[in-house]
């Protein structure tokens, strides 16, 4: 085997692999379709290097995420990888691939608007939201936390459907 | 000891501890969205935490872990402001350590994006997004509180009274935070200080609050010297490390 001729075909099916790595809260999105893979590149000395971002820092599915995607890489018949953690540029979740964004839409969630940069852009953020379900602007925050650090809780006062939106950083 | 591990281990404590006190309004908290919030921002914190703490056992270079430095370290060896370990009193107390803790940790972090130490910048830059959206919960409930009934007004202006007399400590530089500053590691912790007042009287305004006057202090948690309180939350929260050493999920 050619490691040299190899390397684009290992670095495509282990991104066709990490895409198959559903995320632990939200099943629908894929871990690519949220931005958090990095970068796929091959070492000198031929080992794949998989850069993870977290969203946030203490996100509790980060760990679980690193586990499935050291899985899934495991078994993509790829040779030798490594898994590693980057911070830096921190996520935004502008980095949600259109494909994502789709996605959240679907499953019912608000999908981000553009990034937060600023304590003004956060304190611009209170925007009416309309419901996922039955695209009404009558809706309330009901909690700024929502059952994931990354989500927020609302209400529609029309259908009185609560729904998550996407927070945007 | 060195001075950057030092000045590590007070930012991550300050997240460390005050993580652990908002911990403890899980299951407690007035209504189950403010459970959330509270668990919520104290989750961030607990993030945090470890990233500087596990920075912290690189920088000392005797392998001490993230766990070890959190788990098994004596109180005073705990270098937070004594701000973060004040309990938490009512809900309108929380809040009121919550808005001044946070809006001192936007102001440094965003300050520290720029570091010359690049993993506290990384650290600073991811911290920062999340810090907002905390200080806009704090902030938005303390306005609510202040300019709510007279009771959650009287509240809130008793225990901003009561936690006011610790945020001098948060500004005093001594000379670990010169050098870090002389260093370009950290800001300088009088402009910290200047845009953090600022932020805070918009605030109080808004929540009809009465700034208290600034008085000298005899706090030195950041020197590893606490309130009685520490070894309390210390206790609860190392409590399974210390009981079964070496004990993993």
């Amino acid at each position: 085997m050619n490691a040299l001729l190899d390397a684009d075909r290992r670095v495509s099916r282990a991104w066709d692999a990490l895409a198959a790595v559903e995320d632990p809260e939200i099943p629908a999105l894929s871990i690519v379709d949220l931005g958090l893979i990095r970068g796929v590149k091959p070492r000198s000395d031929g080992t794949l290097e998989v850069e993870i971002t977290p969203t946030y820092v203490g996100c509790p599915a980060t760990e679980v995420i690193r586990r499935s995607a050291e899985r899934a890489l495991g078994s993509a018949g790829i040779g030798g990888f490594i898994v590693t953690s980057v911070l830096s540029p921190a996520w935004s979740s502008d980095w949600i691939t259109p494909e994502g964004r789709r996605k959240l839409e679907i499953y019912g969630i608000v999908p981000p608007e553009r990034s937060t940069e600023s304590m003004r852009d956060v304190l611009r953020m209170n925007r009416p939201v309309s419901c996922p379900r039955c695209r009404s602007a009558d809706t309330e925050t009901l909690s700024e936390f929502g059952s994931t650090p990354c989500k927020a809780l609302h209400r529609c006062r029309a259908c009185l459907e609560p729904f998550e939106c996407f927070k945007c950083i | 000891m060195s001075d950057l591990f030092r000045y590590v281990l007070r930012l991550g404590d300050l997240s460390l501890v005050l993580g652990q006190r908002l911990g403890e309004w899980v299951g407690h908290a007035p209504a189950l969205e403010e459970d959330l919030g509270l668990a919520n921002v104290a989750l961030d914190l607990v993030g945090q935490a470890r990233l500087l703490l596990a920075y912290a056992g690189e920088v000392e270079g005797r392998g001490r872990s993230e766990d070890d430095i959190a788990y098994l370290r004596e109180h005073r060896e705990y270098l937070n402001a004594t701000l973060a370990e004040q309990p938490n009193g009512d809900f309108g107390q929380t809040i009121v350590r919550q808005v001044l803790i946070d809006a001192f940790q936007l102001e440094l972090y965003e300050r520290m994006t720029v570091s010359k130490d690049e993993r506290l910048a990384a650290i600073a830059a991811k911290s920062v997004k999340e810090t907002r959206y905390h200080l806009r919960y704090s902030a938005g409930w303390l306005v609510r509180l202040g300019d709510g009934t007279e009771e959650s007004h009287a509240r809130a202006q008793s225990a901003l009274e009561k936690l006011w007399p610790y945020t001098v400590e948060l500004f005093a530089e001594d000379e670990l935070d010169r050098s870090m500053a002389e260093q370009g590691v950290a800001p300088r912790l009088s402009e910290v200080h200047a845009a953090w007042s600022t932020r805070i009287d918009g605030i109080l305004t808004e929540a009809t609050l009465q700034r208290p006057a600034d008085r000298p202090h005899s706090w030195h948690g950041k020197r590893g010297q606490h309130s009685e309180h520490l070894g309390y939350l210390l206790a609860e929260m190392q409590y399974l490390q210390r009981t079964y050493p070496g004990a993993r999920w």
